[in-house]
């Protein structure tokens, strides 16, 4: 699960992590009023204006109904126009921010809507560094990573000039070691009151993401201001959807605002659905065959319009809630139903096809492949069920009949 | 031959909820030697297990059975009892590594999960835990281990499989058995099919399993399932160049996947660039594994690289 940066800012700060003083804000005298706080507040008129969407990049992005406005934005208006000249100059970018479509490089060419804003106070910033702890499969552990290359894209860093990152692996018995703390602070060039700072703050962000079963922390940039201190100007956090059950705090903060409806519809039925943009819905039994079944339509020339994984049951009821979803595409010219029936006997999910189809109607072609205990009874019901549907005897049978009859 | 379960695996449950125990019957009708289950609520009671049996498992019993298998609190009693050498785990998530750790702990030498869901930081701490412990992990969220017609454990339908001369590796659940099929299917048959989990931190992998079919006689040729997300399939390739002396098959699932979005399996994602498709597909192509261009072709792949 994704959050915001502001909520990140949370967590990380009521745990102990530097964060820039900054407040929330969905209408733009909100905006204005956080402006005006923040200024009273640090005595600093420079303010920052960020954008709050689930997708990195914000900095470079832009607004597709303002093509000049990026989605952060600093204002210096304070400095010689004083605090009131900030307010209105926050004011002004509020408006036209919220309720506008942010492009950047992680949102796709269609944006995302901005509904929120994180106004916070300007910082002196002599350095920007890299620092996130995320897992490491290929080791089976957290690790963490640092750079001096902060505010870049990390993934083109590491791509031109792997040498620039640091790596240190955690030991889940121990944490991250002292040792390994220092060593990074001193590689990255940092001596003194700061780097006993920086070894404080990496130290934490390793037990927070362990406490919190985040799988990804990410502080790009860590700064070290003129004045020698440490923050995380930036934060990002993911977490491992299986262990929110052991954070309420943290699942409270899930947007549905930020996720696809009807991937939300299909979570609450028990199916694993992302929409796609093809126009061949599928609807398949685990999550490898899922996956596979898109990759089929595509080499005989079709577009899968979604990856969706019943998974092991597929009753009446999740057979009618999959069929429901899938159709409410409107790009969707066809289904193919995938179904590798292990321990569920096929005459179970014919019934369960069927009636999922009487229940909810069928509006496009079907082609059905089912494979598995009693598969000639589960076929025989599907051809004497009086549907239009049609059958496949394997997994590429299907895929080329779904692909011929959507066209 | 096969590798890991054979007639001598005698098999522990752990977890005997709903699943965990229509899964033990059905391994049970298959012909599996389940001697023990841990269930702490129902230790010192006995579960019986009666029915049918599979006639796709182990060849030449009655047509009906009838098993008792005593419920102990803990693994180690449970071991202590029936001289098991392998486990099942069954146990939900929220306990699952824990139930790992304790069946590693009682050194018992093969340790299969099935659990769906388990934390990662669960799994990393169980993964430390095992650490040089002579036990093998296998799982979790995979569908099990099954040497044709002598053992079965884990959730597979038994009836797809036939004994045979293929070993087979595999990431996913359904995709397995979609193998598993078409090697019965075209004659060619299984020695073991293995589920190695859809997790990003999990016991085996592939080159763990490769190693072994490489110095099983009995399997001539492996096919390997991978897909999207991590670089075991990579590692994999380069295992399969270097050292692989049978014939290896292929297919990578997820071509059409987009970036950074998780694909059902908690493992099966793109991200950062790492883990695509392509990437594998090109690994694997260039240390000569035979790669299916779909996953109906994964048989007569096969059946190909075997000359």
């Amino acid at each position: 699960m994704k959050i915001h940066e502001y909520q990140a800012k949370q967590l990380l700060a009521a745990r102990g992590i530097p964060t820039p003083r900054g407040l929330v804000a969905t209408t733009k005298t909100e905006a204005e009023n956080a402006a005006r706080t923040l200024i009273a507040e640090t005595g600093n008129p420079v303010v920052v204006v960020k954008s709050q969407i689930h997708a990195g990049g914000r900095g470079k992005g832009r607004f597709a109904e303002h093509p000049d406005l990026k989605g952060v934005n600093v204002v210096l208006a304070g400095r010689d126009g004083g605090p009131e000249a900030a307010v209105a100059e926050v004011g002004a970018l509020a408006e036209k921010m919220i309720g506008s479509t942010l492009v950047t490089i992680q949102t796709g060419e269609s944006g995302k809507e901005v509904n929120r804003l994180y106004v916070e106070q300007g910082l002196d910033i002599a350095r920007e560094l890299y620092l996130a702890v995320l897992l490491d499969r290929s080791v089976g552990r957290n690790i963490v990573m640092a750079s001096t290359e902060g505010g870049m894209d990390i993934e083109a860093v590491a791509q031109e000039s792997p040498d620039k990152i640091l790596r240190e692996e955690v030991d889940p018995a121990i944490g991250l070691a002292m040792f390994q703390a220092n060593s990074l602070g001193w590689e990255l060039g940092l001596e003194g009151d700061i780097h006993a700072k920086f070894v404080a703050f990496v130290t934490r962000l390793v037990e927070i993401a362990t406490e919190l079963d985040a799988d990804l922390v990410e502080i790009n940039p860590l700064v070290i201001t003129g004045e020698g201190e440490v923050f995380a100007l930036d934060g990002k956090m993911s977490f491992d959807d299986n262990a929110l059950y052991r954070h309420p705090e943290v699942a409270e903060m899930r947007d549905e605002s930020e996720e696809d409806p009807a991937e939300l519809e299909a979570k609450e039925t028990g199916l694993s659905y992302i929409k796609l943009d093809g126009s061949i819905g599928c609807m398949v039994n685990g999550a490898g065959l899922a996956m596979s079944t898109m990759d089929i339509i595509k080499h005989f020339g079709g577009e899968p319009a979604n990856f969706l994984d019943v998974g092991g049951g597929a009753n009446a009821e999740q057979v009618a809630a999959a069929i429901r979803i899938i159709t409410a595409d409107p790009n969707v010219k066809g289904i193919f139903v995938n179904i590798f029936g292990g321990i569920m006997k096929c005459d179970t999910i014919a019934a369960g096809i069927i009636d999922g189809i009487n229940e909810v109607g069928l509006s496009v072609p079907m082609v059905v492949r089912l494979e598995g205990t009693n598969v000639e009874i589960g076929k025989q019901m599907l051809d004497e069920s009086g549907l239009n549907l049609t059958t496949a005897i394997d997994m590429k049978d299907g895929a080329q009949k779904i692909v011929a009859l959507a066209r | 031959m096969s590798i890991l379960v054979s007639k001598e695996t005698r098999l522990i449950v752990q977890g005997l909820g709903k699943t965990g125990r229509f899964h033990a019957d059905r391994s049970i009708a298959y012909g599996t030697n389940v001697v023990a289950a841990v269930h702490p609520s129902r230790a010192g009671k006995t579960e019986i297990f009666e029915g049918d049996i599979d006639e796709s498992g182990v060849p030449d019993r009655a047509g009906t059975y009838r098993v008792e298998v005593p419920i102990f609190r803990t693994v180690e009693a449970a071991v202590a009892a029936s001289q098991a050498n392998a486990t099942v785990v069954f146990v939900p998530p929220a306990g699952a590594a824990d139930a790992i750790m304790e069946a590693a702990a009682a050194s018992v030498p093969l340790i299969v999960a099935i659990t769906e869901g388990v934390p990662v930081a669960d799994m990393v701490e169980a993964k430390r835990y095992l650490g040089d412990k002579p036990v093998r992990l296998v799982g979790p969220n995979c569908p099990g281990v099954i040497t044709p017609q002598e053992c079965r454990i884990g959730i597979m339908p038994g009836y797809i499989h036939q004994s045979g001369r293929i070993g087979v590796i595999s990431r996913s659940g359904t995709l397995t058995y979609e193998a598993v099929y078409q090697l019965t299917r075209l004659g060619l048959g299984q020695t073991t099919a293995v589920g190695i989990g859809g997790d990003p931190v999990n016991g085996t992998n592939f080159v763990d399993v490769l190693e072994m079919f490489n110095d099983d006689p009995a399997t001539e040729g492996v096919i390997m399932i991978g897909e999207i997300g991590g670089t075991a399939e990579e590692d994999a390739a380069v295992f399969v160049a270097e050292q692989m002396r049978k014939p290896v098959a292929g297919f990578i699932a997820g071509t059409t996947a987009p970036p950074g979005r998780r694909m059902g399996h908690a493992g099966a994602i793109i991200s950062g660039g790492k883990g695509t498709a392509a990437a594998k597909i090109d690994a694997m192509h260039d240390a000569g594994i035979a790669l299916a261009p779909t996953p109906s072709d994964m048989g007569s792949a096969m059946l190909e690289a075997l000359g």
